[in-house]
């Protein structure tokens, strides 16, 4: 298994906006952002909330849980990898990889769970899981 | 009947390149701009309004207004993609209607073939955007943001790659009439479903092609259009719209010209069945499908149905559209189409298309640009154009 090629996740730009995001993802949580003022949850994370301008915004912690909304596997890149946008249970779409698991087994509407990958630089990078345990041919699939 | 008009496109050029090795850009956009001029009867002493985009290099507009020696009145440098060409339609139409000029020049060159810069890399807006940390991380594409908008449309009304190859079925046919386009073979729908999956489920021959070059047009006021000719053709209609990723609320399956449509068409008074001929930007197939779909000439959902069976060809089918090629087979300058997409219908509009593409007695013509990633951080602009007598 550790002689498949690994995709290799470019380091996250880390900023005074963006690190509390990525601090928390190497503490093994996914944050997100609430307005106090409107209430409204939004995706990706500001220091300004885009519903209403206000800078009153909070970082709560995310269930982990979702749906692919879209997906789509680079079969151009060596090895391919499988880019989605997933619905999380709090309303907001995020872009990110589903991961171990067989491409031709992701499906738009399947449940899935919060997995981290390890950055170039060691960054904790959200990817997501089928949310099923997974089966040992799902397993071998994913190696194919 | 003559349906009034606010300004006239008296001049239109396609550089011929299609691999510009030993010319700059800026030498592009002055290659453009003179062959616009010269299609216009114009010189570049004229030219009082300028517009150009994210192509331009160095201070853009500034640059470019020097490189070229232009004196002018007015100033446009709205970035929008690849669909900044034809927001700068507009835009030229307001600003002559609005006295600021009277010559307005719109220029496009690149040369991503030359520098070797692939239609499937990532591309580099800087570090500076806010989403880059969010994104970057994930390797996101043009061709699997394009095909993740494509598997999502799929999901939700069934469309078929088959039907997306449809597409490029009828941008091929007219493309073997194209002498300089890039792709002249005549291709099938399986020709394009057997070629590689580039990202799922978009195959090789439903992505656009890499080429350089460029592209111009000219404006010109109702009084000028009168002295020059009956070449000159309207700008009957216009709108622009932009869609973003809504702070998380992801729609894939819309784009910018849900909006930008119905705005164009209200102002050239207009419906889609009084169009005659039709320029899509075509960076992907489904780009296409989802941009019919959303100008209203077949129902959301439908344009799978509508596409096929030949119907964007001409001769053939009910909308004839793209009849140079297209991005898909004939050209994509700069990684950016829209003002190929203005000039093509400007062509037919003259009656100066190929005579095996030109659509019968073309009196009303429609060219659409998207810029950016389509359903996810985009821009959208359309304008209606009428023959000289429309
Ligand atoms: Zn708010």
């Amino acid at each position: 298994m550790t002689s498949q090629p690994q995709h290799i996740y470019p380091d996250p730009l880390v900023n005074s906006e963006t690190a509390p995001y990525w601090q928390a993802c190497q503490a093994g949580t996914l944050q997100l952002k609430r307005c106090n003022a409107c209430g409204q949850t939004h995706f990706y994370p500001r220091a300004v909330c885009p519903f209403c301008l206000s800078g009153d915004t909070v970082w709560f912690t995310a269930s982990g849980l979702g749906r692919v909304y879209a997906f789509s596997v680079m079969r151009r890149a060596e090895p391919p990898y499988a880019i989605a946008y997933v619905t999380l249970d709090e309303g907001v779409t995020l872009m990110t990889h589903i991961v171990d698991c067989a491409f031709d087994g992701i499906a738009i509407g399947q449940r899935v769970a919060l997995a981290f990958r390890q950055s170039a630089g060691g960054q904790a990078v959200p990817v997501f899981r089928p949310q099923a345990r997974l089966s040992a041919e799902a397993l071998v699939g994913s190696l194919s | 009947m003559s349906r009034p008009c606010k300004a006239y496109i008296a001049g239109a050029f396609e550089h011929p390149t299609r691999k510009a090795v030993d010319k700059t850009v800026p030498q592009l956009h002055a290659e453009v701009a003179l062959g616009a001029l010269r299609d216009a009867g114009l010189e570049s002493c004229d030219v009082d309004g300028y517009f150009c985009a994210g192509d331009a290099p160095g201070l853009g507009g500034l640059s470019m207004a020097e490189y070229m020696g232009l004196n002018l009145r007015h100033i446009d440098t709205t970035e929008t993609g690849g669909s900044s060409y034809i927001a700068h339609v507009g835009h030229a139409v307001d600003a002559i209607a609005a006295g600021r000029c009277s010559v307005a020049l719109i220029t496009l060159a690149g040369r991503p073939r030359a520098e070797g810069m692939s239609s499937v890399g990532a591309r580099d807006y800087g570090r500076g955007a806010p989403d880059v940390a969010f994104e970057q991380p994930y390797s996101p594409l043009i061709t699997n943001l394009y095909a993740m908008a494509a598997q999502r449309h799929m999901h939700e009304h069934g469309t078929t790659s088959e039907q997306l190859a449809a597409i490029k079925v009828a941008a091929s046919h007219h493309a073997q009439h194209n002498e300089r386009a890039m792709l002249r073979e005549v291709v099938t729908v399986e020709d394009v479903v057997n070629s590689p999956l580039v990202a799922d489920p978009l195959h090789r021959l439903d992505c656009c092609v890499v080429s350089d070059g460029g592209g111009a047009l000219v404006l010109v006021s109702p009084e000028k259009a009168r002295e020059i000719g009956p070449r000159c053709v309207k700008v009957l209609g216009q709108g622009t719209a932009i869609k973003h990723l809504s702070a998380g609320r992801v729609d894939l399956t819309h784009t910018g010209a849900v909006t930008s449509g119905p705005l164009a068409f209200a102002d050239a008074r207009l419906i889609p069945a009084d169009i005659d001929y039709v320029s899509i930007y075509d960076s992907f197939t489904i780009t296409v499908l989802m941009t019919l779909e959303d100008l209203g000439f077949c129902a959301k959902g439908q344009g799978g149905r509508f596409v096929s069976d030949g119907n964007l060809i001409s001769g053939v089918g009910r909308l004839p559209f793209n009849t140079d090629g297209g991005g898909l087979c004939n050209n994509h300058p700069g990684n950016r189409g829209g003002m190929t997409k203005v000039i093509e219908a400007v062509r037919q509009l003259r009656g100066e298309a190929h005579p095996r593409v030109q659509v019968r007695d073309c009196t009303l013509a429609l060219a659409h640009g998207t810029g950016g990633s389509i359903g996810t951080r985009m821009g959208s602009a359309t304008v209606i154009l009428g023959r000289n007598d429309a």
